[in-house]
């Protein structure tokens, strides 16, 4: 009897194959591996029935604070945006859930296409001119960025902006190290000499979410021959100038906020925008249209040859997925929010963050710290980040980032659509913001 | 299979359409940030929720796709992606459960990290198990920082050569190049096998690392797998194995027996997570236990009863933005435990009976690369059928048409004309007589009708492309007509 509901063989099959492979068991077929190697046992967790299994993830999730949650304010990186049923039910769908890479492009226009709407609608939020078909999640695609930039100018120096989160740096850390790549802080450039760079990266909404001048950042680095790299927040472009305005030369992100689950942190999908005359450096999937031999319109995966299955050692970069699938969430959700949809959530979360802190600063307990931000800011208390968090989680509420000094007590809330009026007047009440200073 | 061509979202777009309805501010406006900081116009597509549910589904339709086809697609793995998985990675205490939580809010998380790293590194024979990296490429870099960060530490810096057999992934030569290690191709025999003349000639003391990928890429298993990893080691260098083929593997032989020290493993491969079209993938590395101190962060351990995230002494670093692929470990997780020891034996015993009977049944027709047994693919060469001017990738569009994806064309790189094969476990003897009966049709026509084979496919939404152009006049995005 089969231990497994997804194998099909029974044991006569299997019977009936080795004796037309000419062995007498399936042992004959593994000569090639050591004798004294071959079938170890393995010391694994007892196997679950369907039913069983459901059971014990569900007892797991219940040991995460979110399963009892009714709403969040934590941020940094990955955020809590509603997902429409529009989003939901088309990932279920099993011809693009379980399809592969799209090398035969004959039997996978659906995946090409859907791509290729993905890297339109970016390009399109973004003002720029051209998007990949998507890279494993934010921070790399800004660490492939520098590394991009740093090929185009021949320059291997990057300068960091303070406004880069400490885990984006983290990424470009391991990505660089062994590549001859020099790491330079921004507060070190001396901006009148004469020296040349091969490029700067910025982010703006930044770590603390304050928005950055990066049009004059994008000058100053310009006049160093280098290129600017702006690593933004996705839905701040509802409301926000778009990176093509603001003469960035390649733009990243996190897609996570575009319809897909914080997840615990993946899978996401990282996004990487650039000028259209860079887009031989660009490294990972890019999805072209052309016409077949009957001149009908189609797609196909294109500018292969930057890639490691045909350039090896001298590719772009090692990465060979694009992340389709988030990119299919990324699309539909992009398509059902459409112009009016993406202003509409952006200013929502513009308009009830700043709600939030107006109010929260007129605690005797709270003092907001930050000035220009789109929807995450950091407030100064006299409590403690983590006793905040744990009243709020009494009451099913996830707090905020401790994102502290030595010195000082700071917690970094961000607020979007998904944090009710309600909730917003609830947590008020709960941090003290009926007790004026 | 709908044919009809289905215009861009901007060609259908229409002002004033909509497809969602969004809640109101809901409280007092403030004022916005000085203007130079703020969008005029976004140019987006305005469709109704119909017409975009329609569009999106009826261009899934047009795919290929493990739930409609079977791809027998070497390398790939493309086996059956349980339903259950996809269920309980949407378990709502799971999926919205935030990464920069503190540890004592995420409790099942890091349990199920934690249990997942011990359950690959006991089916690997390498205890110490990140699941950081985000894909097959990620694991494969971070195995080579492992390396490099433990010669660092071992004040053996002038270790900076990777041996790379001819027959790898493209992604090996690529990942040693970001980790900074010069790429030394080892030859491998006629049948894929690594040349110990060659290995013994060029392994000394610069070597790094040896990057082989076990089965090989020609879907053997190397037979001097002992004496070469003896080899390396002798010259203090390193030996990592792409898992890319672990489905062979399962219960058969572990790595940590054979003395590599370092593998990676596709989660979207032999655990059974969706391929999603080209991703998201998952590719944790497994290491010998001297080597868990130079592990990515964050890394989970048990301390009492208590999971915690913590930072290995050594570590090469943080490979991206949180822990990993979480929804995908979560999958893999749930394919392990639903299968346990025996299930998972059956894996690989079935995917090797399924590929060798496949590969008996057609050797009479296509070249075979070797006359051994093969493990859980084969490669045939179309060398023969090449001869009457059907290649390779004209049997790969003539499979289409007969409603099978195309096996894994011109891999390995040296094969001639190379179609490689992977049945995996999922398929039923039924299917593979089907798709065998095809293959065998197919080659019969390269002798009596190329041409047939020539013009294939026809029954598919698009004939065949002209990808020169799209790559000679790259249009990426969409433009008004």
């Amino acid at each position: 009897m089969k231990n497994s509901p997804y194998i099909p063989s029974t044991d006569t099959d299997n019977k009936e194959m080795l004796n037309v492979i000419g062995v007498s068991s399936f042992q004959d077929l593994l000569d090639d591996v050591p004798e004294n190697k071959l079938f170890p046992s393995l010391n694994l967790k007892e196997a679950l029935s369907e039913q069983e299994l459901v059971e014990f993830f569900e007892l797991k999730a219940n040991n995460n604070s979110a399963s009892k949650s009714i709403s969040s304010f934590m941020g940094g990186g990955a955020y809590n945006h509603y997902i429409p049923s529009t989003v939901k039910s088309m990932i279920q769908r099993g011809e693009f859930l379980t399809s592969y890479t799209p090398y035969q492009p004959e039997a996978s226009q659906g995946t090409l296409q859907v791509g290729f709407e993905f890297q339109s609608m970016v390009a399109q939020l973004f003002d720029m001119e051209v998007c990949n078909a998507g890279m494993y999640d934010g921070p790399t695609a800004l660490a492939e960025a520098a590394l991009m930039a740093c090929r185009i100018k021949r320059n291997n120096s990057i300068i960091i902006h303070d406004s880069i989160s400490e885990k984006s740096l983290e990424v470009i850390k391991s990505y660089s190290k062994w590549q001859k790549i020099k790491l330079l802080n921004y507060k070190d450039i001396d901006q009148n000499d004469d020296s040349e760079y091969g490029c700067l990266l910025v982010q703006s909404p930044n770590q603390f979410g304050e928005i950055e001048d990066v049009e004059k950042l994008a000058n100053e680095i310009h006049n160093k021959n280098g290129l600017i790299v702006q690593h933004t927040y996705p839905i701040s472009l509802g409301l926000l100038k778009p990176p093509g305005k603001l003469n960035v030369d390649i733009a990243t992100a996190e897609g996570q906020p575009l319809g897909v689950p914080v997840s615990f942190g993946g899978p996401f999908i990282g996004i990487l925008t650039c000028k259209k005359e860079y887009i031989r450096q660009l490294p990972g999937r890019i999805i072209g249209q052309t016409v077949d031999k009957n001149n009908k319109v189609s797609y196909a995966l294109t500018l292969q040859t930057r890639e490691q299955h045909i350039r090896r050692e001298s590719a772009t970069s090692n990465i060979c997925t694009s992340t389709q699938l988030i990119g299919l969430m990324v699309a539909v959700y992009l398509a059902t929010m459409g112009p009016e949809g993406i202003k509409s959530i952006s200013e929502t979360c513009y308009h009830r963050a700043h709600y939030f802190a107006k109010e929260l600063d007129k605690s005797a307990n709270f003092k907001l710290i930050s000035k220009t931000f789109f929807n995450e800011f950091v407030m100064e208390s006299n409590l403690k980040p983590y006793e905040i968090n744990e009243l709020l989680l009494k009451n099913k509420i996830e707090g905020g980032l401790d994102v502290s000094s030595e010195k000082k007590n700071r917690i970094m809330f961000a607020v979007t659509e998904l944090n009710s009026p309600e909730i917003l007047d609830r947590t008020i009440e709960l941090l003290g913001g009926n007790n004026d200073k | 299979m709908i044919n009809k061509e289905q215009p861009l979202l901007m060609d259908q777009s229409k002002k004033g359409r909509k497809a969602i309805n969004l809640p109101k501010y809901g409280v007092p406006k403030t004022e916005l940030p000085d203007t130079k900081f703020l969008r005029n116009e976004i140019q987006l597509p305005e469709v109704a929720q119909l017409d975009l549910i329609r569009y999106f589904t009826n261009l899934s339709s047009l795919n290929y796709s493990i739930d409609t086809n079977f791809y027998p697609l070497g390398s790939c793995t493309m086996k059956y992606n349980p339903k259950i998985n996809e269920q309980i990675a949407s378990i709502y205490g799971l999926a919205s459960s935030h990464p920069n939580q503190t540890d004592e809010n995420i409790q099942g998380n890091l349990e199920i990290m934690h249990d997942l790293q011990n359950e690959l590194g006991e089916i690997t024979g390498l205890p110490a198990v990140s699941l950081a990296p985000l894909a097959g490429a990620q694991g494969e870099y971070a195995g080579l920082l492992i390396a490099r960060e433990y010669h660092k530490q071992n004040k053996q810096e002038h270790k900076t050569v990777a041996l790379i057999p001819d027959s790898a992934h493209g992604t090996n030569p690529a990942s040693a190049s970001m980790a900074g290690l010069e790429a030394v191709t080892i030859k491998t025999t006629e049948e894929g096998d690594i040349d110990l003349g060659d290995l013994k000639n060029k392994a000394d003391e610069n070597t790094a690392v040896l990057m082989l990928t076990l089965p090989s890429t020609l879907g053997l298993f190397e037979p001097n797998i002992l004496e070469i990893t003896k080899i390396v080691h002798d010259n203090g260098g390193l030996v990592y194995a792409d898992g890319a083929n672990l489905n062979a593997l399962l219960g058969i032989t572990k790595f940590g027996e054979l003395g590599i020290d370092i593998c990676h493993s596709n989660l979207h491969k032999t655990f059974s997570t969706p391929h999603g079209g080209g991703g998201p993938g998952s590719g944790p590395v497994m290491v010998a236990k001297f080597l868990e101190k130079y592990l990515p962060y964050p890394h989970v351990k048990k301390e009492g009863d208590k999971f915690k995230q913590y930072k290995p002494d050594f570590s090469i670093g943080r490979l991206n933005g949180f822990y990993g692929s979480f929804g995908i470990i979560v999958r893999a997780y749930a394919y392990i435990r639903s299968l346990g020891e025996e299930g998972l034996k059956e894996i690989s015993q079935n995917a090797i009976i399924n590929a060798n009977y496949i590969q008996e049944r057609l050797k009479k027709h296509y070249k075979l690369t070797s006359s051994r047994r093969c493990m859980h693919e084969t490669v045939l060469s179309a060398s023969i059928q090449k001869e009457e001017g059907v290649k390779a990738i004209d049997i790969a569009k003539k499979l289409l048409d007969e409603g099978f994806h195309a096996p894994t064309m011109y891999f390995p790189l040296i094969v001639e004309e190379a179609l490689m094969i992977e049945p995996t476990e999922s398929e039923s003897k039924e299917t593979m007589d089907k798709f065998i009966d095809s293959m065998i049709k197919i080659s019969e026509l390269s002798k009596s009708n190329p041409k047939e084979i020539l013009e294939a496919p026809i029954n598919l939404p698009v004939e065949r492309l002209d990808e020169a152009q799209a790559a000679r006049n790259p249009i990426l995005a969409w433009e008004k007509k």
